[in-house]
């Protein structure tokens, strides 16, 4: 009796391990199908751009999320102004610190006067060739943000194809360059950030004109940087130079004369044929938050469009 | 995999998706978020097993990889989170599982799926350039995840239990 107990629960051991080991089994070929079909959506979008098979499916669920995350995004708005409340005396400190030496800073520049006249023509100018040019905005807020888990800075903004957006097409806010449309859906586009690392960008330093490509570093956090990359090798940028974009053919991805940041420093390798400096953008990528893009002149829209007088439309 | 059950998993990875996107982005750090969506996978893995949650997370990561505003190659985080998902499932015990084991399969799914995706963005050079930012990166993502455990799985496994109550019986 007692051996045969014992084999049967042996058996009834086997029988409970037999289960465990059929839904190995079961879930062994599903797993491999899946991995699979992970497999070959990448196989499908590896090479990317408009044309690809994937960019319909984009577009469908960009039109279910899209306002959704819009709508999300307006909800939490009044929350997200708490945490500044709260800003602890330390901080505000520090940020005194920072004043004082942006002051001094100032001061110093301001001996330098002539120079800067100089400058401020520069700027006059700019401003008039984008106004002479003829941009209007539509205006949009930030509704989603890529995570650095996804290794792209990207971001939804709340204005699509009914608002007169359409892929390439420039982005800014009143610090300076932000980014491009990559795609649209009826309510939303996708922004791809200067500083992602597939982000390039062509860029003319405001002091000597010399030209040349901004290049994103795709680095964590709000810190972000750009890298310039000069055609001139014999040209050297010089520390504080402010960099606009030099504008591509009709205006598409980049209109001209959008500032994009200021030289932080300058370095060259015997290797490399260029020059290289380093831009800190004007635009804090941190705490995006009202944007416009640009579309042409008199473009139909559903929201009210400014124009490049500064009128609404 | 019963319909009902899965349309209901998919609702909940498109809130997670949606608060991911939306509202976590303003309590980053550095621009990582908690992976909401790997968490309901590993969710669905502790209670419902492998199969599911494989499937679960070939879902998610499919709409993770196409939902604005991600712009890397489709089909990444598909893969990551089928690997999330099959490997939560097999820590599946019959019996309910510990806090300290929720959490310790939190923090290796999240390892896991985070280096998997990373990798291949490696491989594929798609948008990662720099081995050396890598690392950073994942073991923030796991922090975020791991805190946000308490929060996130208890409702999630509860859920997932109470869609099919027979499985919780046997």
């Amino acid at each position: 009796m007692g051996v045969l107990d014992r084999v049967w629960h042996r058996r009834e051991r086997r029988w409970g391990s037999d289960d465990r080991l059929d839904e190995r089994n079961r879930s062994k070929p599903l797993l491999i199908a899946l991995v699979l079909a992970s497999a070959s959506l990448i196989t499908l979008d590896y090479h990317g751009g408009s044309d690809s098979p994937v960019e319909p499916a984009r577009r469908a669920v960009g039109e279910v999320f899209g306002p959704i995350e819009t709508g999300a995004s307006a909800a939490v708005r009044p929350f997200t102004a708490v945490p500044s409340w709260f800003r602890s005396r330390g901080s505000m400190r520090e940020q005194l610190d920072e004043l004082e030496a942006e002051n001094a800073k100032l001061r110093s520049q301001a001996a330098t006067s002539g120079y800067d006249r100089n400058r401020l023509e520069e700027y006059d100018g700019l401003t008039a060739a984008a106004k002479s040019l003829g941009y209007a905005l539509v205006p949009a807020r930030v509704v989603g943000l890529g995570p650095s888990q996804s290794f792209s800075r990207t971001v939804t903004i709340d204005a699509g194809s009914a608002s007169g957006v359409a892929p390439d097409m420039t982005v800014l806010n009143n610090d300076g360059l932000v980014g491009r449309v990559l795609r649209v859906t009826s309510t939303t586009a996708t922004v791809l950030l200067v500083v992602d690392a597939d982000s390039v960008v062509g860029g003319r330093v405001g002091e000597s004109m010399e030209i040349g490509f901004l290049h994103g570093r795709g680095v964590l956090g709000n810190d972000g940087r750009l890298d310039l990359e000069l055609v001139d090798e014999s040209a050297i940028p010089a520390k504080h130079d402010t960099v606009v974009t030099w504008g591509s053919q009709g205006g598409a991805p980049y209109v001209s004369g959008v500032p994009v940041g200021r030289v932080t420093s300058v370095y060259s390798s015997l290797r490399e044929t260029s020059q290289r400096a380093v831009i800190e953008p004007f635009v804090d990528f941190g705490s995006l938050d009202l944007v416009g893009v640009v579309v042409p002149s008199g473009s139909r829209s559903d929201r009210s469009v400014i124009e490049a007088d500064g009128s609404l439309q | 995999v019963n319909g009902v059950r899965l349309a209901v998993a998919m609702a909940l990875v498109s809130v997670a998706l949606v608060l991911q996107v939306s509202l976590f982005p303003h309590l980053a750090w550095q621009g990582v978020v908690p992976n909401l969506c790997l968490l309901v996978v590993v969710g669905a893995g502790l209670t419902r097993g492998a199969q599911f949650a494989a499937v679960l997370g070939f879902l998610a990561g499919v709409a993770l990889d196409l939902a604005p505003p991600a712009d890397h190659v489709a089909g990444r985080w598909a893969l990551a989170l089928v690997v999330v998902g099959y490997v939560a499932g097999r820590v599946r015990q019959d019996l309910k599982p510990t806090a300290v084991a929720v959490v310790g399969t939190v923090a290796a799914s999240s390892f896991i799926g985070t280096s998997v995706f990373a990798l291949s963005g490696l491989l594929l050079s798609d948008g990662v350039t720099d081995f050396g930012e890598l690392l950073p990166v994942i073991l923030v993502a796991v922090l975020w995840d791991v805190l946000l455990t308490p929060f996130v799985l208890p409702p999630v496994m509860t859920l997932f239990n109470r869609l099919e109550p027979e499985r919780a019986t046997v």
